[in-house]
Parts: structure tokens; C-alpha cells; sequence
């Protein structure tokens, strides 16, 4: 189908955007790669009065070094992320879940920041940036703010993002020298996750210094696996002390049941990819 | 509506388009490229892969006026002086097609990955086209075309080293 029509708004900075976006009317959209936007629109189940496209604001593309963090652009392609050097030493895990990330078509034109704005509780990105403590930068005409994911996504497909606030740039600790994992379930090619599991591991020695663990598409918005986090602080990093910590993966969790999976399967998908994530990223 | 400048297949095009419009929309009905075919509409099957500055996109998921200033490459513009591009001529020489609606987006997303790789193994090309669905289910051959055509793009012999096109 075809989109219902919209005026067409294309700035080339975030002061343009923020500007476009203020004076757009009631129902405006923000157009990062639009592999999510676009597809609504056809099927009208979108028809935004205006659409404010990010494609040419600069500013937003790329990631750097920031302190003890490096900070990825919204406006960054899945494909750019895949290739970049930064990512690949500080936060691998970024690059393996996008590397699952639909498919190689969608990863040119799809985005970093679109996609956690979007906050598909399937969508992989989600759970790995609250796995790897990262940090929203927003923009708004009154100036910026900084959320951390704990508090970013709040529902699902609903964030801390208000009417004419823009996510500019996402900020993730680096952590060099701990081992990450992402493990995704799904049936077919280009699909979205059944369940998947994001681990970072921190190890002294034999031992799990830190676990950090986030579950996709386990609820409304992407969680962490808390108690399995603090079964294995500390612990000995063998297959037994990983799988017994991994029985806790599901616990306060709410999954929906769908044409996918039913929620006891999801439970049953979270412990079982928990093991497998948290075992691959200690190493073992 | 909206004035757009793209240079699609080598030739530049000024043209109005509505914000809406859809890229593919655009090369069919605008510029009668029909080389370029809508599969599904929904973003999956990859038919009407086109490459826009050389990375290959859906072109029912792109809007005409994201591609102002850009070069854009349909299946009619990868052989421009009327031989077969290698990857054309692999999927011809291994029956990479049954009916061959897929095929337009299957080559432009083939001849994507293997810029970016030149020698895929199978299960590669099986991820690096996993955007791009054939209803005939002829992947078996498909695969075989990919890989051909890798060692001819990169300049490898492949004499020998494929048993040819199997049904």
C-alpha cells in the first residue's frame, strides 16, 4: 500500500530537527531509518501529519570516544556499528546482537538510536544497552537531558522520549577486558527474537567478578535477569554454578504468549539462553 | 511536492515527487524502470532490492525523497554495455532462477555481500541474502550462482570447483 500523504520535513541539524518537530503539528513522526516507520506507514496504521527525516543531520552518525565511555550517534546504521572499530573493543556485544538484526538490506538503512527509540520489546538492541549500563542522551528545545536505560523504556513501544524530544546520542560504558555474549532464538531467517539473552561478564581469575544479563522480548520493555545476576557475583564460573544461576534467569519476568511461543515456553527459552549466553561470555 | 535529483543507473533525473512516494513507486511508474519488482510490500522479501550509493536497500522501505543527491542502482544498470554482469551470468549458468520474480533483488543483494565479501562460504550466502525470499524455494542453486560469481567478480578461476547447476 501506499503511505497517507504528510508534509516532509529534512533538517541538517539537531536545532533544524528539534525546530521541525515543534512546529509539525499534532501527529508528528521522526524518520531515523525508517525500516520500522516506513512499513507502518504502508499499512496506514501510522499516517503522521509530518515526518521530520534525520538522514542528513550529521551529527548524529558516528561513534567516539568520550571519557571512560564511547558514544554512539543516533543516526548510526546497524552496518556502520558493525564495522566500527570502537564498538568492536569496548562493546562487542552492541555488534553481535546488531549482526542478528534483521538483514543485511535493513541493517544499511536501519539505525542504532531508531531502533531503542522504537523500543520493540523483540527488538534486540534494548536489552543490550540496559545489559551495558547505557546511558540516553536526549534533546529538547529547553536543552538535554540524560536517562539511563534503567529508566528509558518504560512500556512497550513506549519510552521517556516526550512530544518534540529527540534521542541524539547513546553513551556506553566502556569495558574493555570483560566477555559478552548474545544469544537469540528464533525460527526463520530475518526474524525478530522469540527470547534472547544478552550477557557481559567480568572475571577474576576462575571466578565471575560481575554479570550483567538482559532478556529480550521477556516483557513489555527489556529486563534484567537480577537474581541470576547475583547468584553468579563471586561465584566459581563452572557449568554447574552457570546453570543452576540460570534457573533463576525467568524470575520476575511477564511474556506475552503469541503466535510464537506461550509464556511457559518463554520462561523455559530465558533459562536455557541464559545458560548458553552467560557460559559463552565467561569463556568456559 | 517535492523536487528530487538522483542519478539512477548513470543517468540524472529532476523530478517532483511527492514525500510519500515510495522509491521503488518511483523507479517503476516515474521512471519505468520495471526491472525493480514489489514482491510482498512488507518489508521482507527483498525483491526490490536496488542499491542506493552503492549499499544495497529495500526500495519499498526507502521514501523517493531520502534519495535526493544520490546514486541509484537498479538490475538494469549493473551491465551497462549490454554483456551480463558476472553475477547475471552465474545465475543463468547454474539456474539460479525457477520463475525468476526474486531474481532482480537476489542479484542486486548478491552482488552486495560479496563487495563486501569476496570469497562467502554456503552458510555465509545463506545469511547474507537471509533478506531476500524465493518462492520456489531454488536456494539450492541460488547459492551455487553466489559463489560463482564471487570467483569471477574477484578474479578467481572456478573451473573445477563446482559440479554445476543440480535440479
Amino acid at each position: 500500500m501506499i503511505p497517507a500523504p504528510f508534509a516532509y520535513a529534512c533538517p541538517s541539524t539537531i536545532d533544524e530537527a528539534l525546530q521541525a518537530v515543534a512546529s509539525g503539528g499534532e501527529d508528528v513522526k521522526i524518520l531515523a531509518g525508517g525500516q520500522s516507520l516506513i512499513p507502518v506507514m504502508r499499512l496506514r496504521l501510522a499516517a503522521p501529519e509530518t515526518v521530520v527525516d534525520l538522514t542528513r543531520v550529521a551529527e548524529l552518525r558516528g561513534v567516539r570516544e568520550d571519557g571512560d565511555a564511547i558514544v554512539i550517534g543516533a543516526m548510526t546504521t546497524h552496518s556502520d556499528v558493525l564495522a566500527d572499530p570502537l564498538i568492536a573493543r569496548y562493546a562487542p556485544l552492541i555488534a553481535e546482537a546488531t549482526e542478528t538484526v534483521a538483514d543485511r538490506q535493513v541493517r544499511h538503512r536501519g539505525t542504532f538510536g531508531g531502533a531503542l527509540a522504537h523500543a520493540d520489546p523483540a527488538g534486540d538492541l534494548p536489552a543490550v544497552a540496559l545489559a551495558l549500563d547505557a546511558e540516553f542522551v536526549v534533546a529538547g528545545l529547553e536543552g538535554r537531558r540524560t536517562v539511563a536505560a534503567s529508566d528509558f523504556f518504560v512500556d512497550y513501544l513506549t519510552t521517556v522520549l516526550q512530544e518534540g524530544e529527540l534521542l541524539v546520542e547513546i553513551r556506553v560504558p566502556r569495558r574493555e577486558g570483560w566477555g559478552m555474549h548474545y544469544e537469540k532464538f528464533t525460527r526463520v531467517a530475518q526474524a525478530w527474537s522469540i527470547v534472547a539473552v544478552a550477557a557481559a561478564v567480568r572475571m577474576e581469575g576462575s571466578r565471575i567478578a560481575e554479570a550483567r544479563i538482559g532478556l529480550t522480548n521477556m516483557g513489555p520493555t527489556p529486563l534484567r535477569a537480577s537474581a541470576t545476576e547475583a547468584a553468579l557475583t563471586g561465584a566459581e564460573a563452572t557449568a554447574e554454578v552457570i546453570a543452576a544461576a540460570a534457573q533463576h534467569a525467568a524470575e520476575n519476568t511477564s511474556p506475552s504468549s503469541d503466535l510464537n511461543a506461550q509464556a511457559d515456553y518463554r520462561h523455559h527459552l530465558a533459562q536455557v539462553l541464559t545458560r548458553r549466553a552467560v557460559t559463552a561470555a565467561a569463556g568456559l | 511536492m517535492t523536487q528530487i535529483s538522483v542519478r539512477v543507473d548513470g543517468t540524472p533525473y529532476d523530478d517532483d515527487v511527492e514525500p510519500r512516494t515510495l522509491l521503488v513507486h518511483y523507479l517503476r511508474e516515474q521512471l519505468g524502470k520495471v526491472g525493480t519488482v514489489v514482491g510482498c510490500d512488507t518489508s521482507n522479501c527483498g525483491a526490490c532490492t536496488v542499491h542506493l550509493d552503492g549499499e544495497a536497500v529495500k526500495s519499498c522501505t526507502v521514501f523517493a525523497v531520502q534519495a535526493d543527491g544520490c546514486e541509484v542502482t537498479t538490475i538494469e544498470g549493473i551491465s551497462p554495455n549490454g554483456t551480463l554482469h558476472p553475477m547475471q551470468k552465474a545465475f543463468h549458468e547454474m539456474h539460479g532462477l525457477q520463475c525468476g520474480f526474486c531474481t532482480p533483488g537476489m542479484i542486486m543483494a548478491s552482488i552486495d555481500l560479496v563487495n563486501d565479501n569476496p570469497d562467502p562460504s554456503e552458510d555465509e550466502v545463506r545469511e547474507g541474502i537471509e533478506g531476500n525470499l524465493c518462492r520456489c524455494t531454488g536456494y539450492q542453486n541460488i547459492v551455487r550462482a553466489v559463489q560463482q560469481a564471487a570467483g569471477e567478480m574477484h578474479g578467481r578461476s572456478t573451473a573445477g570447483d563446482t559440479l554445476g547447476a543440480q535440479s
